[in-house]
């Protein structure tokens, strides 16, 4: 019993420790359909939000379901353009041009 | 899946595409407009994923459409499966590349807003779909789903867009939606949008589900108006289009005879006309269901088909019954001439007995259809919707060219004339009246003809006996000869306007 109690909990606290300083970086998708009015509004918004909050520290890919259409698919996209965080955990997505800033930041917990 | 017609996609006829569904693609005149979307609607469990299926499948097998269901509901295993039990093989096709399923997953509350958007990622993965196998036909089950996920002011105007994207795609397309919630009663997004509205109904009267079609809109083309049951058996949905039965009635002068050659005597010395309908009305233990089994018994030793359908007694009960009166009908029921459909009548509304009716003709094409007795029925429902039922079935049964009997108990208190008697008595051809009377202290079943369209008959009474040996029909006074005397029947005829008062007198003069 002892021994066990001893032994578990340091693993789990290194890799939690890994973890946190390995993923720091945002990883987010924006989903676009060619230049439609709402997906360059949100491709300037998103990278408007990005460079003043989160500043060298995130990937974004921005994606055109048009020319990639089974992405679209895989990833059970309807509504565009979508947002999808996909670091940090868990998975949020926000839906819409990404006019609504303050929205956003609390949904990607930028606040 | 049997009215594969040539579509008719002439210059002048709207074109339409055929559904296959039993019965739909005749109140529609062809089917759901070509290349266009259709919306159908209704409540849970009414049918509509089936309708959509059957729609597809059809597509397939008759027309070598390829197909795209996309399910906002549904699995794509799970509709496999569902659908399967009807005999649709989902996965065959896929693996044929002629349908391609997919799910669409709508995850509500886990999406946030933040500004304007669209739903052109179901336009793209559409898209995607119907180019995968080139498709014709496209079914979206059910768009309640993606509204509940999504702003509904969004999804309304993206709704349009997509009936107009589905018609610029060159695709016949089925839509469900529930009823209620968003199409029909708020704002009525279907009035304009969609060019051809169906809505199924599943209502329960009387503990009875009754499943019913209706064509709200149809533009550009006749339909149907009424409100037609359907049912979802293991071959799929059948509609019941059946004012249309009356079209393509048949006369015939030939004759079925009876079974009891005094009988026919009574009928022009010939019988009934083959394809007309028959009534034999009386009281209860007059004997009807014994009239109704020596007809069928002779249609059986005539080498044809007889079908007995029996509402009050199971058929077993029926064949030792008769047996006791010197009939033995169990022979043709072990070759198959005579076969029984029993059902009580409350198991199912008097439509779906016609249906499962129909369907059982359909197999063995009798040429004798027996109902006993259709009182019975009367039982469910008001009577003008029964009598319209019955009409109907009537009306198939002549365009068949099958010669039907119905059996009808009165109560003892309306001897002379049933309500409900008067009704169907319109529409017969022949009516026998059985009915208990009283001759010197004695009871005794007395026959009489009532009306008898297009033929030569006998207006006696006749005294009518059951025994082991069957039904005897004989004069019932002493001090008339009819039988025999010809002359004299008729110059007795002549004095006695109508039948029923010379019943009354013979009462009287047996007194």
């Amino acid at each position: 019993m002892n021994k066990k109690l001893n032994v578990k909990p340091k693993p789990a606290i290194a890799k939690v420790k890994a973890e946190a300083t390995g993923g720091d970086k945002y990883i987010l998708r924006l989903f676009v359909t060619g230049i439609l009015p709402n997906s360059v509004r949100a491709i300037r918004n998103i990278k408007a939000i990005c460079e003043l909050n989160l500043k060298g520290r995130y990937e974004l890919d921005i994606i055109d379901i048009y020319q990639q259409p089974s992405l679209a698919l895989s990833e059970e996209i309807i509504a565009i353009p979508v947002l999808i965080r996909k670091f940090p955990l868990p998975e949020e997505r926000i839906v819409g041009d990404l006019s609504d800033t303050e929205k956003v930041l609390k949904v990607l917990d930028l606040v | 899946m049997k009215q594969v017609k040539k579509p008719r996609t002439s210059n002048i006829k709207f074109p339409k595409a055929l559904t296959g569904i039993q019965g739909f693609d005749v109140i529609t005149d062809g089917g759901i407009p070509k290349n266009r979307p259709t919306l159908l609607l209704g409540n849970t469990g009414c049918g509509k994923t089936i309708f959509a299926v059957e729609f597809l499948i059809s597509g397939i097998r008759l027309f070598d459409e390829p197909a795209v269901f996309m399910s906002f509901e549904e699995k794509t295993e799970e509709l496999i499966m569902n659908v399967n039990s009807l005999g649709f093989d989902l996965k065959k096709h896929i693996a044929d590349n002629k349908i391609y399923l997919e799910h669409v997953q709508i995850n509500k509350g886990e999406i946030h807003e933040a500004g304007k958007y669209d739903i052109e990622g179901l336009f793209v993965r559409l898209g995607a779909a119907i180019d995968k196998v080139k498709a014709k036909r496209v079914v979206l089950d059910s768009l309640d789903t993606l509204f509940y996920g999504y702003d509904y002011q969004v999804l309304r105007s993206e709704f349009k867009r997509l009936l107009t994207w589905l018609k610029d795609k060159k695709v016949t397309a089925i839509i469900t939606g529930e009823i209620g919630n968003i199409f029909l009663t708020r704002h009525g997004v279907e009035e304009y949008a969609a060019d051809c509205v169906i809505v199924l109904d599943n209502r329960i009267t009387n503990q009875i589900s009754t499943r019913r079609l209706r064509i709200v809109k149809y533009r550009g083309s006749l339909h149907g108006n009424n409100e037609y049951p359907f049912v979802i058996e293991e071959k799929g949905i059948t509609v019941l289009p059946v004012i249309t039965d009356a079209l393509n009635q048949k006369s015939s002068s030939k004759r079925i005879v009876s079974g009891n050659m005094q009988l026919d005597e009574m009928l022009g010395k010939k019988g009934f006309y083959v394809g007309s309908s028959i009534l034999i009305s009386g009281t209860a233990g007059t004997g009807k269901t014994s009239i109704a089994t020596t007809f069928a018994l002779s249609v059986c030793k005539d080498n044809k088909h007889c079908l007995f359908c029996a509402f009050e007694e199971a058929p077993n009960q029926i064949t030792r019954n008769m047996h006791s009166i010197g009939m033995n009908i169990e022979p043709f029921v072990k070759s198959g001439k005579l076969s029984f459909y029993f059902a009580r009548p409350t198991l199912q509304n008097l439509e779906l007995h016609f249906i499962a009716i129909k369907k059982i003709i359909k197999e063995i094409k009798p040429s004798v259809v027996i109902l006993d007795p259709i009182t019975n029925l009367m039982t469910e429902g008001p009577n003008s919707d029964i009598r319209s039922m019955l009409t109907r079935f009537v009306d198939y049964l002549k365009r068949e060219e099958i010669t039907v009997m119905f059996t009808a108990a009165i109560t003892v208190g309306s001897i002379e004339r049933n309500p409900s008697d008067e009704g169907i008595s319109s529409m017969v051809d022949t009516w026998i009246m059985v009915q208990d009377i009283e001759v010197e202290e004695k009871r005794l079943r007395s026959l009489c003809v009532m009306k008898s369209r297009g033929m030569e008959h006998s207006h006696y009474v006749r005294e009518f006996d059951i025994s082991n040996k069957g039904i005897v029909l004989c004069p019932i006074i002493r001090h008339t000869n009819g039988t025999s005397k010809d002359l004299k029947r008729r110059t007795k005829e002549n004095e006695n306007l109508s039948t029923s008062k010379k019943g009354e007198e013979f009462k009287e003069s047996a007194r």
